[in-house]
């Protein structure tokens, strides 16, 4: 191990590192903001209560096993895998070549959903059935009750559940290099390829996931606290404006 | 007096277990009724098998003569016109005190966000919460967050208000409070529906008594018939055990 050859490397690649640490950020980071929306839009659909009979209760059905099938296959094969079927998949049956950018994306995306899928129906079971009575009570359907009382306390539930997925996303996303995507592990394995220097390429690029799923850590923790929002409040004082005088 | 709901033949199964049986009873505008009973005696279910929180097995709800057990009638509009109370309260917790009056207004009854504030507003001074619009439910104590739960129900306007034990999770320095707003709605007009285990109150306040007994009304009348002269063998025995207790 040579300490200088770590400061060539990152003096001579350093835009090939960030910009391979900047495209791992963007695939994880739209991948987790779309899964987590499949995922709360699985939720939503999964928890409707089914009717006892008519066309709605078949349509229902249908589609829950098509989720399931959805979430059971996604969850049950290796990204990479799936990314080697994706791609070069659609390439086959559709003749089309996808930008690798955004075939990354929707692996990921989709990847997340089948997880975030569980993770957000876990989270909507746990809500207490109060909540639920009381938004049907004054008239609420499933969807003004999910979008109105149930989701926004589900989405401060999953949220270290999300994080947890974004950091375990920003990792994953190196498998991505197997349909060579230009994020941080592949642009690693080219600096390496060009100094035959890997140990100290790939020193650098483990320091740079660990900067940025730790960064992405401190920020889920700031926002998980500013969602709980102050332990005070203001009473209105009636009668008296701000000074205390009667009005 | 018109009648606003009309429960006939109701009843209601938990698998085989029958835990209402051809229950016939109706509520008048301007009315308070209680319904009495021990525990387990089928009154929470009734109430709400009233509001659809629990899905009758057979029998009919008349409301403004319409069959509201119908297949197609649209159960959300109805449960707008009951307001409901519930034991353990259940404040939307992710809204503070203000917004758990407004949203079902505004997602619901389509009132615009300044109206349904001040409707809002208008009914948590009634019930003595207007200081706390910002205050979020969990920061309040149960008979606060009882008041507005109460709050929340009449900002929608309903045509009858639903009771279900609402001072049972109580301190009991804190039913006081929760039923005095309860006499005062009642003394303004409104129509109630109240299961309840205070005696004293429900003697005072109701129009009309419902006494539950394994599933069947045992006993019903004014007030004065049924806590001074119960007809029925069980309806003085209940009393009897209930009135030592308190």
């Amino acid at each position: 191990m040579s300490f200088e050859w770590v400061v060539i490397i990152i003096q001579e690649n350093w835009p090939m590192f960030l910009r391979g640490a900047g495209m791992t950020l963007l695939i994880s980071l739209v991948g987790t903001i779309i899964g987590t929306i499949i995922g709360l839009l699985i939720g939503v659909i999964r928890t409707i209560p089914i009717p006892e009979h008519g066309a709605k209760k078949g349509m229902l059905k249908v589609l829950n096993a098509i989720l399931s099938i959805y979430i059971e296959f996604f969850r049950g094969t290796p990204m990479i895998v799936q990314a080697m079927v994706i791609y070069y998949g659609s390439a086959l049956a559709f003749g089309m070549d996808m930008d690798r950018i955004a075939a990354a994306i929707f692996i990921v995306s989709i990847n997340t959903g089948a997880y975030m899928a569980e993770i957000v129906r876990g989270g909507i079971v746990s809500i207490d059935k109060g909540q639920f009575e009381a938004a049907h009570a004054i008239g609420m359907n499933h969807f003004q009750t999910m979008m109105n009382v149930v989701l926004p306390q589900t989405f401060r539930n999953i949220l270290p559940a999300t994080g947890n997925q974004f950091v375990i996303n920003i990792k994953d996303t190196s498998v991505l290099n197997v349909i060579s995507v230009s994020e941080l592990f592949f642009q690693t394995k080219s600096i390496a390829g060009n100094n035959f220097r890997y140990f100290e390429s790939f020193f650098v690029a483990s320091i740079l996931y660990l900067i940025m799923t730790f960064t992405v850590t401190r920020i889920l923790r700031f926002v998980e606290k500013r969602m709980d929002g102050p332990d005070n409040y203001d009473l209105i004082k009636i009668g008296t404006n701000s000074r205390g005088e009667k009005i | 007096m018109t009648t606003i709901i009309d429960i006939q033949h109701l009843s209601k199964s938990f698998g085989t277990h029958e835990v209402l049986k051809d229950i016939n009873f109706s509520v008048k505008k301007g009315e308070v009724v209680c319904i009495i009973g021990s525990s387990g005696s089928g009154k929470s279910t009734l109430l709400r098998c009233v509001n659809l929180l629990e899905q009758p097995s057979g029998g009919a709800i008349i409301y403004h003569n319409e069959n509201i057990l119908d297949n197609n009638h649209d159960i959300n509009a109805y449960r707008t016109k009951l307001g409901m109370v519930f034991q353990q309260f259940n404040l939307f917790n992710n809204h503070n005190v203000l917004n758990n009056c407004v949203v079902g207004q505004v997602k619901v009854l389509k009132r615009s966000k300044e109206e349904a504030e001040k409707i809002a507003k208008k009914y948590l001074k009634v019930v003595g919460m207007d200081q706390y619009v910002n205050a979020k439910p969990k920061q309040l104590s149960g008979g606060q967050k009882q008041r507005v739960a109460i709050a929340r129900a009449l900002s929608m306007e309903p045509d009858v208000m639903l009771f279900d034990e609402p001072t049972s999770a109580l301190d009991p320095e804190m039913v006081d409070e929760v039923l005095k707003v309860m006499k005062q709605l009642a003394e303004s007009g409104l129509t109630m529906l109240i299961v309840t285990h205070e005696m004293g109150f429900a003697k005072e306040v109701s129009d009309w008594v419902v006494f539950m007994d394994q599933g069947v009304i045992a006993e019903e009348g004014t007030p004065e018939q049924i806590f001074n002269n119960p007809t029925g063998e069980r309806t003085r025995t209940f009393l009897k055990r209930t009135l030592k207790t308190n």
